[in-house]
C-alpha cells in the first residue's frame, strides 16, 4: 500500500496551484482539439492525409524488415508440417491435377471463343494496366478498423482511391499514401462495400465488410437468396473503381436474405498486391439504329 | 543512501534517462502495432495505453495530465487509427486517474488493477464507438476479446515498469531503496 498521490498535491504555494491548474486546462483543451479531429475526420476521412502518409513512410520500413524475418520463420514451420501429410497429400494433388488439366481445356476453348465474339461486337477492353506491385507489410491489429500497410506509395505512382488485387482476388484500396507506404481499406473492413456478381448466373449484390475477416454478401434482387454454399463472387464493374471480373470471395453460408462469405485474397497471407488505375466504369451501351 | 559506484553512470544522464524513459517506453509500447503481422479481427492489445497507465499509477509525479495528448497522437499516427482517438482517450484516461486518485486515501494491488481495468474498457470502447462514427461499424462482440486480453495484459506491463522504473532512477546503486 502507499499513498496515492505523491507529490501532487499543491500545497500553499501558489505557483504550484496554478501550475497543476493550467496543466488541466491544456488537458481538457487538448481532448476538445481531439474530439476537433474526430469530427474533422467523420466528415472527411481522407483529412490529414499528408500527416498519415509521413507517419506511414517512418513507420512501414520497420515493418517491411521484420516480415521477412515472420515469414522466414513460418515458412519454416509449414515445411516441417508438409512432411507429415506428404503421401495423402500427393495423392490428392493428383486427382486434383487430372481434375483441373480437363477444366483448363475446357477454359482455353472459352477464351477462344470469346475472343472471337469480342472481335465480332467490336468491343474495346479498356482496362488500365497495373500501376505497382508490392508487399503488403502489415495491419492494424490494435484498431477495430482493418487496415493493411503496402510498402509502395506516392513514389511509385500509388494515389488514394486505387483498387488493390492479388492474383487471388480483390484486396481493397488504397485510402492514404505516403512517399514510400500507403495504407489498404481491406474488403472486410466495416467501410467497404464492392459491387459484385453471382459468377454463376451473375445475379448482382453487394459485398460490405463485416470487420472480422468474413463478408456479407447482400443480394440486389427482390425475392429468395441466390446464393450457395461454395458460390463464388466476382466483382462486377459497376459505378467505377474496381475492374470487374476481379474475384472476391467465396460464399460460407445463408443467413437470412443475405449470405456470409470469406474473401478469397486472404490478406494475412498475402505476400504481393497489385495497385492497379481506378476502372473508369462501363460505356454506355451503342445507341439503337434508327430505321 | 548509498555512495555511487564505479559502474554508476553520470548523474546527469541519470537525469535524462529519467525523463526519457517513460516517454520512449510508450511510445515503444505504441510501436508494437507495426509488428508484421496481417489481422483479421482486432486481437493485438494496446499496449501504449497499458503503458501510459502503468507509468501514471506508479509514478503519478512524472507526467502533467496534458502528456495524454502527444503521446495518444503519436498513438494514433503509429496504429493507423482516427487522429485524435488517443488523444481524446488517453487524455480523459489520465484525467480519470486523477479524479478517482484525489479521492482514494490508499491504495493497493487489486485497486490500481480495477481501475486500469476501467480506464482501459473505456478508452477501448471509446476508440471502438470513434471507429464506427468514422466509417467502420463493427459489432462490439469483436473488440471485448481485446478488452479482455489487454486486462489481463495489465499487471505484467506494470511489472515490465516498475524494472524499467529502477533502473530508470538507478535505484540500488546511487539511489536508496525506495
Amino acid at each position: 500500500m502507499k499513498a496515492p498521490s505523491r507529490n501532487r498535491r499543491p500545497g500553499f504555494s501558489r505557483r504550484a496551484q496554478y501550475g497543476l491548474f493550467f496543466s488541466y486546462v491544456i488537458a481538457v483543451t487538448g481532448i476538445l482539439a481531439g474530439l476537433g479531429l474526430v469530427v474533422a475526420a467523420h466528415f472527411d476521412p481522407t483529412g490529414f492525409g499528408f500527416i498519415k502518409g509521413a507517419a506511414l513512410d517512418t513507420t512501414a520500413p520497420v515493418s517491411t524488415a521484420a516480415r521477412g524475418v515472420v515469414r522466414g520463420a513460418g515458412n519454416i514451420v509449414d515445411g516441417i508440417g508438409a512432411y507429415f501429410y506428404a503421401g495423402s497429400q500427393n495423392a490428392a494433388m493428383a486427382r486434383e491435377l487430372d481434375r483441373d488439366r480437363e477444366a483448363l481445356v475446357r477454359a482455353r476453348i472459352l477464351a477462344l471463343e470469346n475472343e472471337r465474339l469480342r472481335r465480332m461486337l467490336k468491343l474495346v477492353e479498356t482496362r488500365g494496366g497495373s500501376i505497382a506491385v508490392a508487399r503488403i507489410v502489415g495491419s492494424t491489429g490494435v484498431s477495430s478498423r482493418r487496415y493493411a500497410t503496402l510498402d509502395a506509395g506516392r513514389a511509385q505512382g500509388v494515389q488514394p482511391g486505387q483498387p488493390v488485387r492479388s492474383p487471388e482476388g480483390l484486396v481493397g484500396r488504397v485510402v492514404d499514401a505516403g512517399e514510400i507506404a500507403s495504407r489498404v481499406l481491406l474488403i472486410t473492413d466495416s467501410a467497404s462495400v464492392v459491387p459484385v456478381r453471382l459468377a454463376r448466373g451473375g445475379a448482382p449484390a453487394l459485398a460490405a465488410g463485416r470487420g472480422d475477416g468474413s463478408i456479407e454478401i447482400r443480394p440486389l434482387g427482390a425475392g429468395g437468396n441466390p446464393f450457395n454454399r461454395g458460390d463464388i463472387v466476382l466483382t462486377s464493374g459497376t459505378g467505377g473503381l474496381y475492374p470487374p471480373d476481379v474475384p472476391v470471395a467465396v460464399i460460407l453460408r445463408k443467413d437470412g436474405d443475405v449470405a456470409v462469405a470469406w474473401p478469397l485474397a486472404n490478406p494475412a497471407q498475402l505476400d504481393y498486391a497489385m495497385v492497379e488505375q481506378p476502372f473508369a466504369g462501363l460505356p454506355p451501351p451503342p445507341e439503337p439504329a434508327k430505321h | 543512501m548509498r555512495s555511487p559506484t564505479s559502474s554508476a553512470p553520470p548523474t546527469r544522464a541519470i537525469e535524462v534517462r529519467a525523463q526519457v524513459v517513460p516517454i520512449v517506453s510508450t511510445l515503444l509500447g505504441s510501436a508494437t502495432a507495426l509488428v508484421p503481422t496481417v489481422a483479421l479481427s482486432p486481437t493485438w492489445p494496446p499496449i501504449g495505453l497499458l503503458m501510459l497507465l502503468a507509468w501514471r499509477l506508479l509514478r503519478p509525479e512524472i507526467w502533467p495530465a496534458w502528456i495524454g495528448l502527444p503521446l495518444g497522437l503519436a498513438d494514433d499516427l503509429l496504429t493507423g487509427q482516427t487522429l485524435g482517438t488517443g488523444m481524446v482517450t488517453w487524455t480523459a484516461c489520465l484525467l480519470l486517474a486523477d479524479l478517482v486518485e484525489g479521492r482514494l486515501l490508499w491504495r493497493d494491488y487489486w485497486q490500481e488493477w480495477l481501475l486500469a481495468a476501467i480506464a482501459i474498457a473505456f478508452a477501448m470502447l471509446a476508440g471502438w464507438a470513434i471507429a464506427c462514427w468514422t466509417g467502420g461499424a463493427t459489432p462490439v462482440r469483436l473488440i471485448l476479446p481485446q478488452v479482455a486480453v489487454s486486462i489481463l495484459c495489465f499487471p505484467i506491463i506494470g511489472r515490465l515498469c516498475a524494472r524499467l522504473d529502477r533502473w530508470r532512477l538507478a535505484i540500488g546503486k546511487i539511489r536508496a531503496q525506495d
